[in-house]
């Protein structure tokens, strides 16, 4: 496959016929030229609808009327082609349908190179792409599902209406669920037998010559068998190629962040910069801290500690929801000072760490808040901890006592036990975010939490939506200042304050960054 | 008749010799597992593994060219030949090559029906034993496999052969058939089983509604028989054991032997008791309905019993089965070795002249020419025909396949 270089490259119109169908099954890999900008926007792109079709798929039977609606949205929103004919009217300022498709094809050969390395990834990459391609393909129309199956070599022909009629008892006898209205209104597909071998282990279609007579709904089955098989053996040859692939350096990092890619906000810039005062952790922590969160400021309460991992977690999520340097400084110092650590010792030894995630120390490594799906898959706890995610570190009985005492208002009560069920069936189902989802669900006692949880300020911030406040922003950095979470304040004082609080903030990242 | 089994293993090391130098078809045998000569090595790259005297097996055997054959196996005089696949590399060199890259490509698709599998429902013979009346057994099995690899499969080059002793077997040649995979092999094999459990399950055929078009040719099959097989000749209703172990097949509430009876009395106006037939059928099924080995038939590399063969417990030869006279085939009827070597000896100059006359392969040597016109004295004559009418249909068939293919080609 051939590496992208910086420059952009003129796409003749050769590639017009490559894109003539809106679907397909990535046979051939991309031979132009991208730039590194594309290169990566188009992966993350695609990683963002896989992982849409992943959680959509969770929440809805698949391909119900729901399920579609929900997926048609996404793609729209990331614009990934539907089922629109290349020529169709360019939607005003929009993306082509043929660019949409071009994106299909160039980020689903990047994603690729990110998913063959291990068993899991190259399992998690073929059940999404399989999903999204049953639901295209159950989208398209019945003339370009044959024109699809024509173009990929998969001859199978439809059956024509006389010899349908001819055969229509032994039809009905051997495939589930026909009458003889549904055998006529419906196509059958003419399948060499080799090529539909599940369906005729288990004598569940009618064979003749050498030929199975598959009726249409059964044919997906077979597509998608034969798309799950290309895509197997073109992943363990793309995973012999990576080496080669790896050792150009402007792709590594890019390829080795995709697998643990969060791809929504990365709360680095703190808009919210200086609207918490300390006083307001507690009570926030009850109201709008993930549980994650919620755990690890319990445990520092108790303990008067945590350990690294836990300070990491936490200080970089207090980073994220608008503590400033100084603020943080003397929250970790006040709580760490009542245990065991007295002041000096704080101040020379983890003083340090918490300036180090505000990026005051040493070379910049990241210090943006934790994903979920960082929390989830890298530096699991062990005894002593209480850093990671509770949906997917805790015990489940544990994780039941915990969810139950943590108090949810009056009105869940009688939610709480079904949705307590909910929760542990997500958590058996290693649905660890869609869990969380649902504690928040929980505890702002509201049927749809609105959002597709993947990150703990997102539920912090989406949180603090709900409850009606946004922070009063205020003007000065300074940390003994009491803002009040007056709703009544929010509206046009805020506003004009904005602008101000911008400049500042600009001011202060800067002052803020290594670089 | 035959010789009796025990004079015949007793002579075997007399006896094999003669029919490998003058009996065995090696030319129909060659030309069979060369297919045409179409795929590169196709019978270099064919693994043979022979059972000799004192039962000592040698796998990996192959051979360059026919004449090669011939000469192993008059050297070697096995008592047993199998035949498995088709390798990437030649079987008696596996160990020169790079290990995970020897590797069995092809075969026939093949089928083996034991007798002995039908032991629980059959009252005459087991294990080993076979007679008349359990042959109709085979017999059905023929019909209903033929007909499903036939027209449900679309395969066309099927050779049916008798095992020698107490089963067929059945090798499916079609180009199609020998590529393929070890999937598709188990799937054909499932899709022709109907009867499942072993020892502990008592109702093993057991059929839903609706009932697949396969299923109901293979049951009018089996109902052509039935009566004469199960009723008569195997007389199921005789005694009140065997009563017995029908009425173990029907659902409780069908209860006395009488209703049984009188069931079956009208069982060829099904229509009037279309509720009972799903449990007849499946009475019958049990009872007649073929049993394979799927493990036989899905393996590529398994290696099966050679046509032409000897069975070295009875001495009969592996001949195929025409067929056209499967009513009538008798395998106490077949001949062995014995009499095959009995017959050599006895002249038959009618005979040998007139196919001097028809012989149309003059260029080959003298000897083959002479080892043809031998088997042709004995009861041996008519199977290589058979063997000779297969051949003849896949050679036409490949031809007709090449025309297409040059046609086709000259379009472009």
């Amino acid at each position: 496959m051939q590496f992208p270089g910086r420059r952009k490259k003129v796409i003749g119109s050769s590639q017009n016929d490559l894109y003539d169908h809106c679907l397909q099954f990535y046979g051939q890999p991309p031979l132009e030229n991208i730039s590194l900008t594309e290169f990566e926007t188009f992966a993350v792109e695609r990683l963002k609808l896989l992982k849409s079709v992943e959680n959509i798929g969770v929440s809805y039977v698949k391909n119900s009327e729901q399920y579609v609606k929900k997926l048609d949205a996404e793609f729209s929103s990331l614009n990934f082609p539907l089922r629109t004919e290349l020529g169709d009217r360019r939607v005003q300022g929009g993306t082509s349908e043929y660019e949409k498709r071009r994106k299909d094809h160039i980020s689903h050969f990047i994603l690729r190179l990110a998913y063959c390395q291990t068993e899991d990834l190259r399992r998690w990459f073929i059940q999404q792409e399989m999903d999204l391609f049953r639901y295209r393909f159950g989208e398209l129309t019945s003339k370009h599902k044959t024109d699809f199956l024509h173009k990929n070599n998969l001859k199978y022909e439809t059956v024509s209406a006389e010899e349908k009629k001819s055969l229509k008892d032994k039809l009905i006898t051997s495939s589930y669920g026909l009458s003889g209205i549904t055998v006529e209104e419906y196509d059958f597909y003419k399948v060499p037998f080799q090529d539909a071998l599940d369906l005729v282990r288990t004598r569940k279609v009618y064979l003749l010559a050498g030929n199975a007579y598959i009726p249409h709904h059964e044919i997906v089955t077979i597509v998608l068998n034969d798309f799950r098989t290309r895509l197997s053996k073109a992943l363990a040859m793309t995973a012999r190629s990576l080496p080669a692939v790896q050792s150009d350096e402007r792709l590594q990092p890019l390829l080795s962040h995709l697998s643990h890619a969060y791809v929504g906000q990365d709360y680095s810039i703190q808009k919210n910069m200086g609207k918490i005062s300390l006083e307001q952790i507690d009570a926030l922590s009850g109201k709008s801290f993930p549980l994650c969160m919620r755990h690890l400021h319990k445990a520092l309460r108790e303990n008067h500690h945590l350990r690294h991992g836990g300070r990491m977690q936490y200080g970089l999520f207090l980073k994220g929801i608008g503590l400033t340097l100084d603020q943080a400084l003397q929250f970790w110092r006040s709580e760490f000072v009542k245990g065991k650590v007295d002041a000096d010792k704080f101040d020379k030894a983890y003083a340090y760490s918490v300036r180090h995630m505000f990026g005051k120390e040493g070379k910049r490594t990241d210090y943006t808040p934790y994903s979920c799906m960082k929390v989830i898959l890298s530096n699991p706890p062990s005894q002593g901890d209480y850093h990671g995610c509770p949906f997917r570190h805790s015990d489940p009985e544990l994780l039941k006592q915990k969810l139950q005492n943590y108090k949810v208002s009056p009105s869940g009560i009688n939610q709480l036990l079904p949705m307590l069920a909910e929760i542990l069936e997500l958590v058996k189902g290693m649905h660890y975010q869609l869990a969380c989802q649902k504690y928040f669900e929980l505890t702002h006692n509201v049927e749809d939490a609105g959002f597709s949880l993947n990150h703990p300020n997102q539920y912090f911030t989406e949180s603090q939506k709900l409850l009606g406040g946004g922070l009063e922003i205020k003007k000065e950095v300074d940390m003994s200042q009491r803002s009040q979470e007056n709703p009544a304040n929010m509206t046009r004082p805020s506003q004009a304050n904005s602008k101000q609080a911008h400049e500042e903030m600009g001011d202060l990242d800067s002052f803020f960054q290594d670089e | 008749t035959a010789g009796a089994p025990s004079s015949a293993w007793a002579c075997l090391p007399d006896l094999l010799p003669l029919y490998y130098r003058r009996l065995f078809p090696f030319s129909q045998y060659y030309r069979w597992l060369s297919y045409g000569g179409v795929s590169k090595n196709y019978f270099q790259n064919r693994e043979f593994s022979f059972t000799l005297k004192d039962d000592i097996y040698v796998r990996y055997q192959s051979f360059t060219t026919q004449n090669e054959l011939e000469k192993e196996m008059q050297k070697m005089v096995p008592y047993k030949i199998d035949i498995g696949a088709v390798y990437s590399h030649r079987p008696s060199q596996h160990n020169a090559v790079k290990s995970g890259t020897f590797q069995a490509l092809e075969k026939e698709l093949v089928f083996d029906i034991d007798m002995t599998d039908y032991d629980d429902v059959r009252r005459c013979c087991s294990a080993a034993d076979i007679c008349s009346k359990c042959w109709t057994l085979m017999t059905i099995a023929i019909r209903i496999l033929d007909r499903a690899l036939r027209e449900d499969f679309g395969f066309h080059h099927l050779l049916w052969v008798y095992s020698g002793r107490r089963g067929v077997h059945c090798w499916v040649c079609d180009d199609a058939a020998r590529k393929l995979s070890v999937a598709a092999r188990s799937a054909v094999a499932e899709y022709l089983s109907l009867i499942k459990g072993g020892e502990e399950t008592v109702r093993k055929v057991v059929l839903s509604d609706p009932i697949h078009p396969f299923i109901n040719h293979s049951l009018s099959v089996v109902e052509r028989y039935f009566c004469q097989y199960a009723i008569v000749e195997q007389d199921i209703l005789g005694s009140k054991e065997s009563v017995d172990k029908v009425l173990a097949l029907l659902p409780e509430d069908i209860l006395s032997f009488p209703v049984v009876l009188s069931q079956y009395q009208y069982f060829t106006s099904r229509y009037q008791y279309q509720s009972n037939f799903t449990i007849l059928s499946e009475i019958m099924l049990q009872y007649c309905y073929p049993r394979l080995d799927v493990n036989v038939s899905k393996g590529v590399n398994h290696l099966l019993k050679s046509p032409f063969s000897i069975h070295p417990k009875t001495g009969r030869i592996s001949v195929p089965i025409d067929l056209k006279e499967l009513n009538t085939f008798d395998p106490f009827e077949v001949p062995t070795i014995s009499l095959i070597c009995e017959e050599l000896e006895r002249p038959r100059a009618d005979e040998a002249e007139d196919d001097d006359v028809k012989d149309k392969e003059n260029e080959q040597e003298a000897g083959e020419r002479r080892r043809i016109r031998d088997y042709k004295r004995t009861s041996l004559a008519k199977y290589v025909k058979v063997f000779d009418r297969f051949l003849e249909a896949m050679a036409r068939s490949r031809k007709g396949e090449m025309l297409q293919k040059s046609d086709l080609q000259k379009d472009f």
